[in-house]
């Protein structure tokens, strides 16, 4: 995995730019988009005003007798409040920012060359345009590869710097706008509409323009309203239920009582967790074109992965010649090996490789001998060579049979043996045949790569069921599903059975993941929740998916998982701890205000300043301390919205104990311990 | 140590009941045969036919089911009205008493048919024979039968599957996103629970030596010389739905506190069963439904949990007497003497034990009866039955409203634990979204929204403190425990607060004070309706979504775990919205040296 670096919150490329917007976003346009801060806001412009009333010689707002200092910093830190929430979204933003100026950098503005002549700027080309590119040139705009194959530079987009290999025809025949054509020359047909290549959404997406609150965000904000609401009932009633008591209270310190009770800690850091999660996934280089998508990744139930190419190495590799009774060994590599020189297959390739090792058989210029070599066609299912008068084939072993049935003979009852054995173990048998004589089989291995069985622990401890999908038969698919780990295999896939796979799944109630890269994985990825295209796939998968995975690494599904559930746990518990601070805020404030209800005659104090448990300084220290508290705990959360809560594959129930504790019961303790330190440095220092 | 045995045996028999009659009442509302069916068949029938229901009627959506609920209440309340003011005209009136006026009568109203019952008025020496029984007692059972209702229609919403089909029907055809038939559901609750378990507990409670007769006062010369009249009426039938369906609205003014009503100690701890008995059994109802059992008992549990915490608050309180009573030398024993805590407003057959435990019970659950003085609690023990309320009596909580109560804040306890373990939160496989949680909200928030902006009205003005009779913090304390009781349909008073000012015995000259009458009753009628319209409306949108089924990353609803953090939600929402008011009143009362 190629991570981004992760910037350094105070890096001042980041941090003066955000303090510049976090003072723009006072705009009340934009805070009334929030609303537990725009009641901040609010707040904070009242008891301006209250101040200046005070300052200039009227008495304190809405009764009680504090001095103007005291209307002064709750002002101050009520104004600090919002500047700190506005700062969070604001840096989250920028780090977003930052990658987007390199990336606007390197949007070409370079003039395309059209195929039939003539020349046309990139940000004018439309879907169907075929342009041609050559070594050392920028690809004006993203598309398909309809001719010709060449090295391009992706380095720009996924940090990669190894050059890839992009191909007319097949699974690798994308390229992005913006990469640079290391060698050869390609045509390119044109797929994005103007203005909207990956490369502009890819922009959009860092820098949180095209961002819109997620289902999950949404219901949570309904969640912060109502319990401002609450809370603005209690505040407001409160005053009628004090006069009651024949005692009074301030404007202003209903102001500040409210502040601290509404859930401002995760009102003020909300946006800063969704923008900061997409973020995560950047670094990752996974991009999720829907912030839905992220959130639903976290609810993924199923994950449909590829064999080839994801569980496997790519390519089975040819490990032994199994030869019928009566034939030499020899004599069968030799005849899989002519069979096999057209065959530009991994597999292919593999046979001629282990045919030159085991018996140093070297490539014949077959052309030159007047061979006529036979391709693969999905009818036929094999392949081969006719040379010297003689067809040699080879392919699976019901089309080898069915081969030789068709010249008048039968397979030897050796063959099934062979070709069930070689399934049996895992393997991928290949029939080969010289005419109607059947010489033997080729054991070709399917490697399962280093680390899969882990992976799959992880993804099964998350509550993850994986099923491998592929195109093998039952017995080879089941024992690789085995070796590799997986809870299922869906073997003989179609593309028909892998989308029925899916929507059988999500029948069930099921959230369905999977990653593809071929033009038919396209309607399984449209119609599973979270489907991750690879990179490196055909355009039209990277079309249907709803994330794009930039490294094309098949498993990065884990980690897109995680940072799914980061951003609902992050919010999750900072919502916790923002709520069960109201407990300390409470014991800081409202003794405060109660001190001198129901006082016996002759005492300032009342019964009620017994509940002063922290043993602050003053009334008026006592409710500076517990909004400074308020204020100050945002910032120190910043890092924590930003990197997200520690996900750990343990179990719902585990990581609910473990949240509650920290978040819930911290949530409760911590304000206690902080509002005392705060009231400490006020009170005794600055003596309020 | 009496007093603990008798909390332990009521617990124990609590835990008993909860399987057997949660059972039968989910056998009941799948409309399945049930061993009462031979014997209560035919009157089921009847009332079927009375109430024109075709078969099994009709698979109601939350929106049909909704106006049925509101329709039936409407005419309740309008046949109700008309009855107490009409009750010159009525048989069975020995006293002669004349209806009393208009506003307390619609306070009255309000308060029976939302299953309150707060009482500005002294039964005795308001209501005819006729009035308790034909009005009141009827109200007892079909505002009770309607909680119960509500929350089997809400159940269903969560059993079934989007299709309609899966488990929790009512016996009929099921339709997709329908919640059962009300008007069935109706005549089930008061023919296979209320009726039968109401006249074996009447019939209890007349062994015990509870009135039942329609005959009038008689006046008897007392001891000391003097003469008393003793008012006599059909008490044991009218006690025993009063308790079973948390009503609390007693024959007599003072309530369970009466020998008339309560004359044993048998017959409290036999009363305190009654009460906790539906709203303890549809927590078994609910799991069984659901399919999972383990479920209803975690909900149980939490209940429990909480209930168990504050009857061991008010019985050390209770026991332990005032600050202010040790400082004037009132405190006559230690604690754990015999003589010692406080005996003020209780009564000698009763006890602390039995007067605190009565108190805890009555107030947990939305019933209200009373078996001792609230206002004469200390301070610490008046608490109690405040939090009991401001937890938004979900803890057992009335006949059905405590569970849906409840469920609303296991909606809100799933969203906050769903997204604490990374995952759309989910309650039973089935998506807490957007809708569900704004509903949850405007459900769970709506008690302590009204029950704050009443009280500051009530306190703020001067309407409302004519209302006051208490000074000192007791006179915040009985006019927040007055809108705090309305606002959650309980119905217990902190004696003194008064809508209705009552010179003579027999209604001469007698008027009600309008500001408290209308308050109180229209916070008695939108706390009752806005919840139950919002519960239906979460389960009609429950009963339409499909069902994912668990993994081990699913957050599990029924493990000790999500119970911590159920108890959690319920004690924050409560202790954060009521914590100011709950200083200014019973918590400065507890810590002040001044007797109030």
């Amino acid at each position: 995995m190629t991570d981004r670096p992760d910037r350094s919150l105070l890096d001042p490329a980041i941090l003066r730019p955000a303090l510049l917007d976090s003072l723009r976003k006072l705009d009340p346009r934009i805070q009334v988009r929030n609303p537990v801060m725009f009641v901040v806001e609010i707040g904070a412009l009242i008891t301006t005003v209250a101040w200046l009333i005070q300052a200039f010689g009227g008495s304190p707002l809405g009764g009680g007798h504090q001095p103007a200092w005291f209307a002064f910093s709750v002002t101050v830190w009520l104004w600090l409040t919002v500047v700190f929430a506005n700062l969070a979204e604001a840096l989250a933003e920028g780090r977003g920012k930052a990658q987007a100026d390199t990336l606007r950098a390197m949007r070409s503005d370079t003039v395309a060359r059209l195929r039939d002549g003539g020349t046309r700027p990139a940000a004018e080309l439309r879907p169907g345009d075929v342009v041609v590119v050559e070594a050392g040139e920028v690809i004006p705009g993203d598309g398909t590869v309809v001719e010709g194959i060449a090295s391009v530079d992706e380095s720009a987009i996924t940090g990669e710097s190894a050059p890839v290999i992009r191909e007319a025809g097949g699974d690798r025949s994308a390229v992005t706008g913006g990469t640079r054509v290391l060698s050869d020359r390609i045509l390119v047909e044109i797929t994005q509409e103007p203005g909207q290549s990956f490369l502009d959404r890819m922009i959009a997406l860092v820098e949180g323009a095209s961002r819109r609150k997620t289902p999950n965000e949404v219901a949570l904000g309904i969640l912060l309203a109502g319990l401002t609401i609450v809370f603005l009932t209690v505040v407001v009633t409160l005053k009628p239920f004090v006069e009651f008591a024949d005692a009074d209270v301030s404007l202003v310190t209903l102001i500040a009582l409210l502040v601290a009770l509404i859930p401002t800690t995760i009102g003020a850091l909300l946006s800063a967790i969704g923008i900061a999660g997409m973020d995560r996934l950047v670094r990752r280089n996974v991009l999720a074109l829907s912030g839905r998508a992220v959130e639903a990744s976290g609810d993924v139930d199923v994950l449909l992965l590829d064999k080839t190419g994801t569980i496997t190495l790519g390519n089975r590799q040819a490990t032994a010649f199994l030869p019928m009774p009566g034939i030499d060994e020899r004599d069968l590599a030799e005849a899989a090996q002519l069979a096999s020189l057209a065959d530009e297959t991994p597999e292919g390739r593999s046979i001629v490789v282990l045919a030159k090792q085991r018996f140093q058989i070297r490539e014949h210029d077959l052309v030159a001998a007047g061979a006529e070599f036979v391709p693969f066609t999905a009818q036929t299912r094999m392949s081969g060579v006719d040379y010297g008068g003689r067809r040699l084939r080879k392919g699976a072993g019901d089309a080898i049979e069915r081969w030789i049935a068709e010249l008048g003979a039968t397979a030897p009852p050796e063959l099934r043996v062979e070709l069930d054995r070689v399934a049996g173990e895992g393997g991928t048998p290949l029939a080969v045949a010289r005419d109607e004589q059947v010489l033997g089989v080729v054991y070709l291995k399917d490697i399962v790569k280093d680390g899969m069985r882990e992976r799959f622990d992880r993804l099964r401890a998350m509550g993850i069921k994986t099923i491998m999908v592929t195109g093998d038969n039952r017995l080879t698919a089941n024992k690789i599903g085995q070796e590799a780990g997986v809870d299922d295999v869906l073997a003989e896939a179609t593309p028909e059975a892998k989308l029925a796979l899916i929507k059988e799944q999500q029948a069930g109630g099921r959230l369905v993941a999977m990653t593809g890269d071929g033009t038919n994985d396209a309607p399984a990825l449209a119609q599973a929740d979270v489907g991750v295209a690879m990179n490196t796939g055909t355009q039209a998968a990277r079309e249907a998916g709803n994330m794009v995975d930039l490294d094309s690494n098949p498993t990065k599904l884990i980690e897109i998982v995680e940072v799914g559930k980061q951003l609902l746990i992050t919010r999750g518990a900072l919502t916790t701890f923002s709520i069960a601070n109201d407990i300390a805020k409470y014991f800081a404030i409202l003794p405060a205000i109660f001190a001198a209800v129901w006082a016996t005659s002759g005492s300032a104090d009342g019964p009620l300043t017994d509940l002063n448990v922290m043993d602050l300084g003053t009334p008026e220290s006592a409710i500076i301390s517990a909004i400074v508290f308020n204020a100050v705990v945002i910032p120190l959360l910043v890092p924590i919205a930003l990197r997200g809560v520690q996900y750990r594959p343990v179990g719902a129930d585990a990581l609910l104990r473990r949240n509650m504790l920290v978040y819930g019961l911290g949530g409760i303790i911590a304000p206690f311990v902080g509002i005392k330190l705060i009231d400490l440095l006020v009170h005794n220092l600055l003596g309020a | 140590m009496s007093g603990w045995l008798q909390f332990a045996l009521l617990l124990a028999l609590v835990v008993a009941i909860v399987r057997p009659l949660g059972g039968y009442m989910a056998r009941v509302f799948a409309g399945e045969r049930v061993f009462l069916t031979p014997v209560l068949g035919p009157l089921e029938r009847v009332m079927r036919t009375a109430l024109r229901v075709r078969g099994d009627g009709l698979d109601q959506s939350w929106k049909q089911y909704a106006r049925s609920v509101i329709f039936f209440s409407l005419a309740s309340w309008l046949l109700l009205y008309l009855v107490l003011r009409t009750q010159g005209a009525h048989p069975w009136n020995p006293s002669d008493l004349a209806s009393a006026p208009w506003d307390v009568s619609f306070n009255t109203t309000s308060s029976f048919v939302t299953n309150t019952n707060w009482q500005y008025y002294a039964g005795e020496t308001t209501m005819s024979n006729f009035s308790q029984m034909a009005g009141l007692t009827v109200q007892n059972f079909v505002s009770a039968a309607v909680g119960i209702c509500v929350v089997i229609a809400v159940i269903r919403g969560i059993a079934r599957r989007g299709d309609g089909t899966g488990a929790g029907g009512g016996g009929g055809k099921q339709s997709p996103g329908g919640l059962g038939n009300f008007w069935v559901d109706l005549v089930r609750t008061v023919v296979y629970v209320l009726l039968p378990i109401a006249t074996i507990g009447a019939l209890l409670l007349v062994t015990q030596g509870v009135l039942q007769t329609l005959g009038g006062p008689i006046t008897v010369g007392t001891v000391a010389g003097g003469e008393q009249t003793l008012s006599f009426g059909p008490v044991a039938s009218q006690e025993a739905i009063k308790l079973l369906g948390t009503n609390g609205g007693g024959f007599f003014n003072v309530n369970s506190a009466m020998p008339f009503e309560n004359p044993t100690g048998i017959s409290n701890f036999f009363e305190m069963l009654l009460v906790l008995a539906i709203p303890a059994a549809l927590t078994g109802t609910y799991g069984r439904m659901v399919g999972n059992r383990r479920q209803g008992w975690a909900i149980f549990g939490a209940m429990v949990a909480m209930f168990i915490a504050l009857v061991v608050v008010i019985t050390l309180a209770e026991g332990h007497g005032s600050v202010a009573q040790h400082a004037a030398g009132l405190h006559t024993g230690a604690f754990d003497g015999s003589t010692g805590g406080n005996m003020e407003g209780k009564e000698q057959r009763f006890g602390i034990a039995g007067s605190g435990l009565f108190d805890t019970v009555t107030t947990v659950t939305s019933t209200g009866a009373v078996n001792s003085g609230f206002e004469s609690l200390t301070g610490i023990g008046s608490l109690v039955p405040m939090i009991g309320l401001g937890t938004s009596e979900v803890i057992f909580g009335g006949v059905g409203s405590g569970l849906y109560g409840m469920l609303l804040f296991v909606i809100l306890a799933v969203f906050i634990g769903g997204l604490m373990v990374g995952r759309t939160p989910e309650l039973h496989g089935k998506k807490i979204e957007a809708r569900e949680v704004k509903l949850a909200m405007l459900g769970a928030l709506y008690m302590p929204f009204a029950v704050l902006t009443t009280t500051a009205l009530a306190v703020g003005t001067g309407h409302g403190r004519k209302s006051i009779f208490s000074s000192g913090p007791q006179s915040f304390s009985e006019s927040f425990y007055a809108y705090l009781s309305q606002g959650n349909n309980n119905g217990s008073a902190f004696a003194g607060y008064t809508g209705y000012v009552q010179p003579n015995g027999n209604n001469d000259g007698a008027f009600g004070i309008t500001f408290a009458d209308l308050l109180g009753g229209l916070s008695m009628l939108f706390v009752r309706f806005f919840p139950i319209l919002v519960v239906l409306a979460i389960a009609g949108s429950l009963a339409r979504k499909r069902v994912a089924p668990p993994g081990p990353g699913t957050l599990r609803t029924d493990t000790p775990t999500f119970v911590v953090l159920l108890i959690g939600v319920i004690v924050l929402v409560g202790a954060l919205t009521f914590f100011p008011a709950f200083l200014l009143g019973p918590v400065v009362q507890s810590l002040t040296t001044s007797l109030f």
